[in-house]
Parts: structure tokens; sequence; C-alpha cells
């Protein structure tokens, strides 16, 4: 039996998912359910000065409307309402808790109906009065007033002077628009009420165990008592990770009723949860003679009154380059709007874009090739930290990924290359993400017959969690995949973090080869028992499990089938629980690494983007899965064609409305704008990182496309197009 | 969403009965607009009057040799029928350029007429909007507007008209039938659509208790120099920024006959007769093309987002009608722009 760790493994929940009998948590169904569907605030910022719910009670079929002045108790401190997730300090929202509206869309009612037609025609009998105060949405007249956050890093001698006397540099800046989750699958919980106090929870989430602490929090439950459930996400992409409004006031409707219900937001409603935050990235680049001399770089971003989300926008410019000098400011600009959350590759798919231009328009200004430049400051060191790192083979990520993408038939001139009527573009970028692991528990149950279930609380939120957990364990254990069972996604299983952060790939699999080690040991002492044994005086690691045989490692000759060593020892099952041993590394910088090419045709009298070829290249150590890992990066690539060109959220500032929020109107790319995409696994062996040698790839590959297709765009062009996304009628202006 | 009764028609006559005695009523046929605007509160119907049964959906000759289309032919069945993918392609190609497949097999002939202008506002019942809510205000006006109307706008109003489908019947002068309490009557296309003027919240001049039973082409199709040419903020399933349907015939070398109809920028498709007059009798060039372009767009007006659509507009003008000329209509299925 070959491995199946490295091989293109179709998904194990592939076929429950595309005949529909993978379920999410808007469709469990369970006897004697109520539906639940909310009112949303329409202004921004004030008071609910009067709320008249009698209208909607009064519909037949409404069992009861619930607001900040009706409704059970809830927990009244922030720490009730903090999560595993949530910014350091703040004061986390708090659903249906008073008449302070804080953002447009807010939730301010729940209607509580025998069905779901009723309930959501009962909303709009909900007559709210607001007293209304002044607001503030736009991030560029927040600029101003913005503070800084006290985490920015260290700078490197005296960036503002090296800038000054620089013969060549280049400042502008960036901004990215605040962009929307649309994950297929919309934000639901199905909360039963089970009678004996006991609730169990389905929810879309991508940690199971924070939704229980959460809600143990907010509704002063025991963890016994609460069991939250989540097989299946539809697309969560970061918007997952806090636990979101759905699933409090799911649970205050089935407290309250004392049954089953069920709230599915609408899409529109979405657009009160959380989003990537607009960021404007101001970045002034000098040169010398060998490359990059030095970096400036502000990053403002936005973010709620009442939390400071901020994440790391500037620091993979820190890490990234050789540079001599260097600052970094962060700032936050508070707005009355809803907090911002993560969103696939959160500060880098932001950070990274900014950079990677600013890279490109110094390369233009030094008439260097672009790729020239990034070599010229490529470190094998984080520059930030100082830090070597556990393994970097970007380089080779832009020598594969240029020759697959034949960057070498580039005519640097903008404008120079064409297609008939179109322009034809060339651009490049570096993408950087980090390689994180946490600590994750897994558990194992082996039984005679040869069958092996695993198991973990962690998520699997379609990135194909439950496929390599299986191949993992398939290996670790000697078995056929087919005979691994895998559970995930429940409270009641062995410990797991969310899932985000690109780590839950080597942190579970480094979880499963330690069970299985321990499931090895047990097999080991009592195979070393049985009479004429052929492993005697054998160590742990001098044994392996492979194909459904203990044998030792270099003598293939000395072998007892594991269901005999059973036998003996009178087992029908050996259940194992463990977790990864993970220490924080302080040695080393852990990251993946890419190079995207992009290609794009504009037609040159129209302004037409299209973006025909992308070859991204990437480096994230081992791939336990190339179809899974494959479709990630594809799908990132997808996603950045997005960024690029069409994702935005508009806001109209006059009212805190915005004013697209549904899926017709807010774009992302359909079928017709994606072409050719091609993705590499750069070869990149790591012994430091982990036993396995894995790295994540969930988020890595939307970062830096948007880059590599802005400065095509430029070289298509000529046109430089630095507020995102790039529209045709930017192109006009 | 509100409460609402709901009915079915027998017949036309049966559907004309049940809307004048209900003047909170509306005929619902395939749903993709009328069912959305319901489930954002902007429409509140008492009653649907489901038209979907009435024998609206056959699509014959007429004597003069053109084309008589029911009310209720799906807009897909429309773009694939023989005689109109044959004889009237520009029609066929502009309604293979809106919406996806799966919306243009439920969408319906007089729906897709009567459809309604997707400016953000419309649909944000926590926005003012004259179409809406009349005397209420217009938000698009200093708002977002990036998507909204360069020509025919007033001081109430900017919005579009949304259809690709209509911007080809305008520019095939085609004839719009209908039925009211008062008889049968017939209205040229021009005359159907409306501008906003100080009642924006009226589309069209059919009436309330009127229903639309056909629309009739002319024998005249157009069918080798012709070209519809959407442009938009991605390849497909988006609504036009600008389009462009341009219909052409070239004796020896002169135009002879020509019409060209804009989408995307008035609250119509925007058609100029001495634009048209313009370009006959000329030879097919790009000065003629522009002259007429020109015209075309006189008195177009930008605001803060959308001015960019008056050179986009020229532009396309230019493209659309060399593609005619050329014989090298834009193929819907490929996005490369000829
Ligand atoms: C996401 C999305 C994208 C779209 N993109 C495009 C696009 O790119 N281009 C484009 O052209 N269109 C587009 N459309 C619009 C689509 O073409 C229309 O929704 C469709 O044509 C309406 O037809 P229907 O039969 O479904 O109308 P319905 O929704 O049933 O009715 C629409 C209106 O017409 C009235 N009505 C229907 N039939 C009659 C009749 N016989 N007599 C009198 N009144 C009648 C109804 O009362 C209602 O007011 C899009 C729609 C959606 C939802
Ligand atoms: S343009 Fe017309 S539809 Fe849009 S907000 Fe103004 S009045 Fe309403």
């Amino acid at each position: 039996m070959a491995a199946t760790i490295g091989t293109s493994t179709s998904r194990v929940d592939g076929r429950a998912k595309v005949t529909g009998t993978a379920r999410y948590a808007g469709e469990f169904n369970v006897p004697n359910l109520a539906y639940a569907a909310v009112v949303t605030s329409t202004i921004s910022k004030g008071r609910i000065a009067r709320i008249d719910i009698g209208r909607a009670r009064a519909v037949e079929g409404v069992l009861d409307v619930l607001t900040h002045d009706v409704r059970p108790e809830m927990g009244s401190t922030d720490q009730d309402y903090h999560d595993d997730v949530a910014p350091e300090g703040g004061s986390p929202f708090r659903p249906l808790y008073d008449e302070a509206i804080r953002f447009n869309y807010q939730p301010i009612a729940l209607v509580l109906a025998e069905d779901w037609e009723t309930a959501v025609f009962a909303t709009t009998l909900v007559d709210i009065e607001y007293e209304e105060q002044a607001f503030a949405t736009d991030l560029h007249a927040g600029i101003d007033a913005a503070h800084a956050v006290d985490k920015p890093e260290k700078p490197r001698g005296d960036a503002l002077k090296a800038l000054q006397g620089a013969t060549v540099r280049h400042q502008a800046d960036y901004f990215i628009p605040p962009e929307y989750h649309n994950p297929m699958e919309l934000f639901a919980a199905t909360v039963v009420w089970n009678g004996d106090g006991k609730l169990t929870i389905y929810d879309k989430t991508q940690g199971v165990q924070n939704v229980q602490r959460y809600v143990c929090g907010v509704f002063g439950l025991k963890p016994e008592d609460v069991r939250v459930i989540s097989p299946f996400v539809g697309g969560a992409f970061g918007s997952g990770l806090r636990p979101q409004y759905e699933v409090v006031l799911a649970t205050l409707g089935a407290l309250h009723l004392r049954r089953p219900v069920r709230l599915v937001l609408s899409r529109a409603q979405m657009y009160g949860l959380g989003y990537r935050p607009a960021t404007v990235e101001r970045i002034a680049l000098a040169a010398n003679g060998r490359g990059l001399d030095a970096i400036t770089y502000d990053a403002i971003a936005m973010t709620s009154r009442y939390e400071d989300f901020s994440r790391n926008d500037t620091g993979w410019a820190e890490q990234l380059y050789t540079s001599a000098n260097a600052r970094y400011t962060h700032k936050l600009a508070s707005l009355d709007v809803a907090t911002p959350c993560d969103m696939r590759a959160p500060g880098a798919a932001s950070g990274v874009y900014a950079l990677e231009c600013a890279m490109d328009e110094l390369a233009v200004a030094l008439q260097l090739d672009p790729m020239e430049l990034r070599l010229r400051c490529y470190s094998d060191r984080d520059q930030g930290a100082g830090l070597p790192y556990t393994s970097k083979q970007l380089k080779e990520c832009y020598r594969q990924g240029a020759e697959a993408f034949g960057w070498a038939r580039r005519n640097p001139a903008p404008r120079s290359m064409r297609d008939g009527s179109e322009l034809l573009g060339m651009g490049m970028a570096t993408g950087v993400w980090e390689a994180l692991q946490v600590q994750f528990a897994s558990r194992i149950v082996l039984t005679a017959n040869g069958h092996a279930e695993v198991s973990s609380a962690a998520s699997d939120i379609g990135t194909g969690t439950y496929t390599v957990v299986a191949q993992v364990a398939a290996d670790t254990l000697g078995l056929p995949i087919d005979s691994v069972t895998v559970k995930l996604a429940d409270s009641s299983l062995p410990k797991a973090p969310v899932e985000g952060g690109s780590w839950t790939a080597a942190s579970i699999a480094h979880a499963i080869v330690n069970t299985a080690a321990d499931i090895r040991k047990e097999l080991l002492g009592l195979a070393q028992t049985m009479p004429n044994t052929p492993l005697g005086g054998l160590k742990l690691d001098d044994v392996a499990l492979v194909d459904g045989m203990l044998m030792a490692r270099n003598d293939r000759s000395r072998a007892v089938a594991v269901a005999d060593v059973m036998r003996h020892g009178k087992l029908d099952r050996i259940e194992k629980e463990r977790s990864s041993d993970f220490k924080e590394d302080d040695k080393h910088a852990h990251n993946t690494h890419s190079a995207v090419f992009a290609e794009v045709k504009v037609d040159e009298e129209l302004g037409v983007i299209r973006v025909t070829r992308i070859v991204n290249a990437v480096a994230a150590g081992r791939i336990i899965n190339t179809k899974t890992a494959a479709s990630q990066i594809m799908g990132g690539v997808v996603w950045g064609i997005g960024m690029a060109l069409q994702e935005e959220a508009l806001t109209d500032h006059a009212f805190g409305r915005i004013m697209n929020a549904n899926i017709a109107e807010y774009h992302v790319p359909v079928n017709a704008d994606v072409h050719d995409i091609k993705v590499i696994f750069v070869d990149e062996p790591d012994s430091v990182i982990n036993p396995l040698g894995i790295k994540g790839v969930g988020e890595i590959g939307i970062v830096g496309v948007a880059a590599a297709i802005a400065n095509a765009v430029y070289h298509a062009t000529g046109k430089r197009v630095r507020d995102l996304p790039i529209t045709l009628d930017k192109l006009d202006r | 969403m509100n409460n609402f009764e709901y009915s079915r028609a027998t017949d036309v006559a049966d559907a004309i009965r049940q809307i004048a005695a209900d003047p909170a009523a509306k005929f619902i046929a395939g749903g993709t607009n009328l069912v959305d605007l319901m489930k954002y509160d902007v429409a509140r119907p008492a009653r649907l009057i489901d038209i979907t049964q009435l024998p609206l959906k056959s699509l014959e000759e007429t004597p003069d040799g053109g084309v008589r289309i029911g009310a209720l032919v799906p807009n897909s069945d429309l773009a694939y029928h023989p005689l109109i993918a044959d004889r009237y392609p520009l029609l066929a190609s502009a309604i293979l350029a809106g919406a996806s497949q799966q919306l243009r097999n439920m969408a319906s002939t007089a729906g897709n007429l009567l459809q309604r202008t997707r400016c953000f506002y419309f649909y944000d019942t926590a926005t003012p909007c004259n179409k809406r809510e009349p005397g209420s205000g217009c938000a698009a006006i200093k708002g977002i507007n990036r998507i909204n109307a360069i020509l025919g706008t007033s001081d109430a109003c900017i919005a579009t008209h949304p259809s690709d489908m209509c911007v080809a019947l305008a520019a095939l002068d085609a004839r719009v039938h209908v039925t009211g309490p008062a008889g049968a009557r017939s209205i040229a296309f021009a005359d159907f659509h409306r501008l906003p003027e100080h009642s924006p919240h009226i589309d069209t001049t059919l009436e309330p208790d009127e229903i639309v039973t056909a629309i009739e082409l002319p024998s005249k199709g157009f069918a080798k120099n012709y070209s519809y040419l959407k442009i938009r903020d991605r390849a497909s399933y988006a609504f036009a920024l600008v389009s462009v349907a341009a219909a052409l015939e070239i004796d020896s070398g002169r135009i002879r006959e020509a019409r060209v109809a804009l989408g995307g920028v008035a609250h119509k498709p925007w058609r100029r007769i001495d634009a048209e007059a313009a370009l006959r009798g000329e030879a097919p060039d790009r000065t003629v093309f522009a002259k007429a372009a020109d015209i075309l767009l006189k008195g177009a007006r930008g605001y803060s987002h959308n001015a960019f659509k008056i050179g986009l507009g020229r532009r396309a003008i230019l493209r659309t009608l060399t593609q005619a000329a050329n014989a090298t209509p834009q193929i819907q299925s490929v996005k490369k722009i000829r």
C-alpha cells in the first residue's frame, strides 16, 4: 500500500457534499422547530427611542418578539462576551443587549414564529423610532484622527534620512476598500433545546469549542450543558472565527421558548458582520546602487468604536526584503461600523498588495526588471526578527514561476506588447504568509478489524481537513484510507482551537502523528510479549505500522499482523488521545512564500480588463495532498482576481449604508472572468518546523495576486491605478 | 416581504378583470425581478396574479414578414429560436448578454420589458428614492451613482432601465401589444418606456390595468450588419455600464439604413433619429460613426461617479458600429472584444 501523503487524493467528503447528504448548520431538522428572523438597524449611530412589537406579535403564528428590553438574561460584562479570537481590550458587541446603535445593520429585534415566512413577514411590522446621532463611516475622513496601535515593528537605521538622500525613490498611497465575506453558505444556527436544560447547537463556525465557551459566557451556562456541532461549513475564510450574532440570537430564542430555534441570516444581513477593513497603505521606498535602501510604511485601517481590530499589514514589508533603513507605523481610525474581522490572509492580502505594487514602481524608476529588484534584496533571514527561516525556497518560486509563465518574453516597456486590439501586460509579485502551528489534540480508536476512527474538535471549513486527517492517519497507522473514519467539529471531541491562520493541517497532522505513536507503542509492548516475537529488543522508533502490520523499519521480514497483536492482548480496540507537542520556536521564522505571475489583456479602446493567465509558484513545505492544496491556491487566485478588479463594498457615507449589500452587485469573479491558472508547488524540505515538514496553504494563494495583476495592468496600459478595485473607469482618469 | 393573496388568471380577459378589480395587485410571470423586490420590501403587492398559464407563449411569423412574440416566451427560448437567431441575431445576442442562463430560463419577454431599475437606492428602503417613494428625494444624485444615467435624467431621478433585450428591441423598432379594460392597443417601442421627469415612479406608458400580450418585430432584421456590445464590470452576470445595439444596412459601400440604441445610460433605451439620419447615405467609417456618437450623446451629463460613461459610451458606439459594418458582431460567449 503506497503512502497517501504527497499524493493527489480526492476529498473523502466530496461525495457527501455533491450529493447533498452533507448537512450544514441551517439544515438540521428537529421536531417542533421554531424559526427566527432578525430586524436590523437602518442607522449607524444613536439609540432606539421606542420599539413597538405589538403589530408583529399580533400576527398569527408569531410566538414572540424579543428586543433589548424584552428578552431572557444575558451576561453583563465584557468578559462574558469574550471569545478566543476577540481583539485584546475593547468591548465586544452584545447582540440585543441595550438600546444603543453602534453600526448599521445591527440586530435590534428577533421575531420567533412557527414558520420562516411568518417570522420574516413579522419583521416588517416591528415599529422603531431612533434618536440618530452624527456618525462617520468613511476611512478617508477618519485618517487625521486615527490612533496608533502600540505594536509597530522596531525601526532599522534612519529611514527618513535615507529617503531624503536617495536619488531614486518612490512614494504613494495604496487603497484597499472594505471587502465583505460572501461565503456560499449563509450564517445560520439551529439551537436544540433538549428539555433537560441542555443545548445542542449547530452553528456555522470555524471553531466549535470557541462558540461553546462563548455561549456559556453570554448565557451563564455550564460547558457540559452546551454542545456545539458544525460538521460542514460552506466557506468561512475568517468570517466564522469569532462567534457571530446568529448563534447568540438563536440560543436566546431557544432559551426563551424552551424549544428548538433556527436562525438563518440573509445575505444582506451578512453585511452587518465582519469584513476586510479598508486600509490606506502609505509607502515610500528608496534605492541605492544595489537595491532597496529605505522603507517607510504607514498603514491606516478602519475599525469600530468599540474594538481595535488590527492586523499586521506592515509586517510583511518588514521581513521580506533587505533594507538597511526601515520604519513602520500602524494606525486605526475608529468609525461607526461593525468591527472588521479576518478575511483570507488578513493583513497580508492588503499589505503585500501595497508593498508589491510599490516594488514594481521602484523597479520602473530604477529601469530594472521587477523580479531582478526582488532578487537583489532577497533575504535568507526574516529582516525584522533577524532570524533564519525554517525553510525558504522563494528563489525557486521565482525561477520556476518565471519559466512556466514565460517571463523572459516580457518587453519591459509599458504598452509595448499587444494581441490584436488588446494591450498585453505581464506583472509579478511576491507572496508571503505565516506557517503557524498551535496545539491540537486528536483521538484515535483502532479496532481489531483494521479500522480507525480519528476525531478532533477541529473544523473543516471546506479546505479539506477531513481528507488530510484521513491521509495522515492512514499513513501513520498503516491502513488504507478507506479504513479510516474522521469525525470533526463537535465540541465534545478532543480539544482544538479555531481553524484559521492556515495552521490546521500542520498542527493536526502533528497531533495525529503523536497519537498514532502512542498506539504503536502499546502495540509494540504487546507484540514483544508474544511467544517468538520477531520484534524483540526493538524500540518505538524502530518500528512502523505498514499494511496492517507492525514491522521493523529496517527489516520488513520482522513483522506481526496488528490483528494478531490485539488478539494476543485480548483487545478489540485501542484508544489514545494526544496533543501535538508543539513548542514555540523563537530561533526561526516560519513562513510560506510564493511568486505570482499575471498576464492581462486590456482592450485599448474600451479599457476592459481580462486576466488571461496566472502562474502561482508556492513554497509551503511538504504538500500533504496536491489536489486539495492546489484547489486552495486556485481559490486564492480567483479571490485575488476579484480583489484586483471587482470587490468593493460601496458605502454611502451620508447614510452609512452599504449600497451593494447583495451578491448581484457586490462583484466577485464569475467563471467567465477566470482563465488559465497554473499552480506550482516548489519542493521545500523542512526538517525543523514539525515532524512531517508541513506548512499550510489556506491563505498564501491570495497573497500577491492583486499586486501581480495591478502591475500587469500598468505594464499593459502605462496607467498606474493604486485604488482597488481597478475598474475600467479608473484607467480612463 | 408582505402577506399577499395569490390567484391564477385563466385567460387574458380574466387577467384584466382581476387586475382592474384590485389596484394593489401585480402580475407575476418569471418572478425574477418582482420576487426580489418583494423580498426587499420594495414591492408590496396585495395580490399576485399568476399569468404563467395564459396562452402567450407562442412565436409566429406575421403576414407582413415580421414576427410576433408572445409575452410569456422565456428569454432563453426567444434567443435560441431559429427565426430569431437567423433573422434577428441582434435581439438574440442582446438577450444572451444579459443575466445568467438560469435567470433567462425563468424570465419572460414582457417581464424583461417591465423589470425595474437596479439603482442601489431603489432597493434599500432605508434611503430616500423618488421612484420607490414619490417625494422622498433622490439619494443617487449626490450618492453612489456610478451605474446611473447620463442622458434624459431629471432632478427627480437619474435611474437607468437595466435591460439588454430592450436595447435591441428599440433598435429593431418593435411594437408592444397590450390589452386593457378598454381593449387592445399597440405602442411603438420608443414610446413604451418613459423618461423620469417629475414622476420617476412611473416607468412605462402601460396603464396599471393593462397587460402586455406580445411584442411584434417588423420584417427588417439587419441579420448581416449588426452587433450588440455590452461593457460591464465583469465578463458575465453584471448589468451594463454602457451597451450599444447597432444595426446597419449597407448597399454598395453606403449605409442605407442605420439604427443605434444605447443601454445603461438612460431611463429607457436611448435612440436618436438624427444620429441615425447622419449615418444614412454615408460610407461606413469612423468619421461618420463619430458624428453619430456625438449626436447620440448630445446633452449627456455626468454625475459624481458616472461621468466616465460619456467617453466610454462614445468609444463603445464607435466600436459597435465598426463591428456591425465589418459584419464581425460581438459574440456573447467570447469575452474578447472584437
Ligand atoms: C441577478 C440578476 C441579474 C440580472 N442581469 C440582467 C442583465 O444583465 N440584463 C438584463 O437585461 N436583465 C437582467 N436581469 C433581469 C431579468 O432579465 C429580469 O428580471 C427578467 O427579464 C424579468 O422577467 P420575469 O418574467 O421574471 O418578470 P417578473 O419578475 O415576473 O415581473 C417583472 C414585472 O413585470 C410585470 N409583468 C410581467 N409580465 C407582465 C405582462 N405580461 N404584462 C404586464 N406586466 C407584466 C410584473 O408585474 C412585474 O412588475 C437580471 C436579474 C437578476 C435577478
Ligand atoms: S435615481 Fe431614481 S431610482 Fe435612484 S434613488 Fe434617485 S429616484 Fe430613486
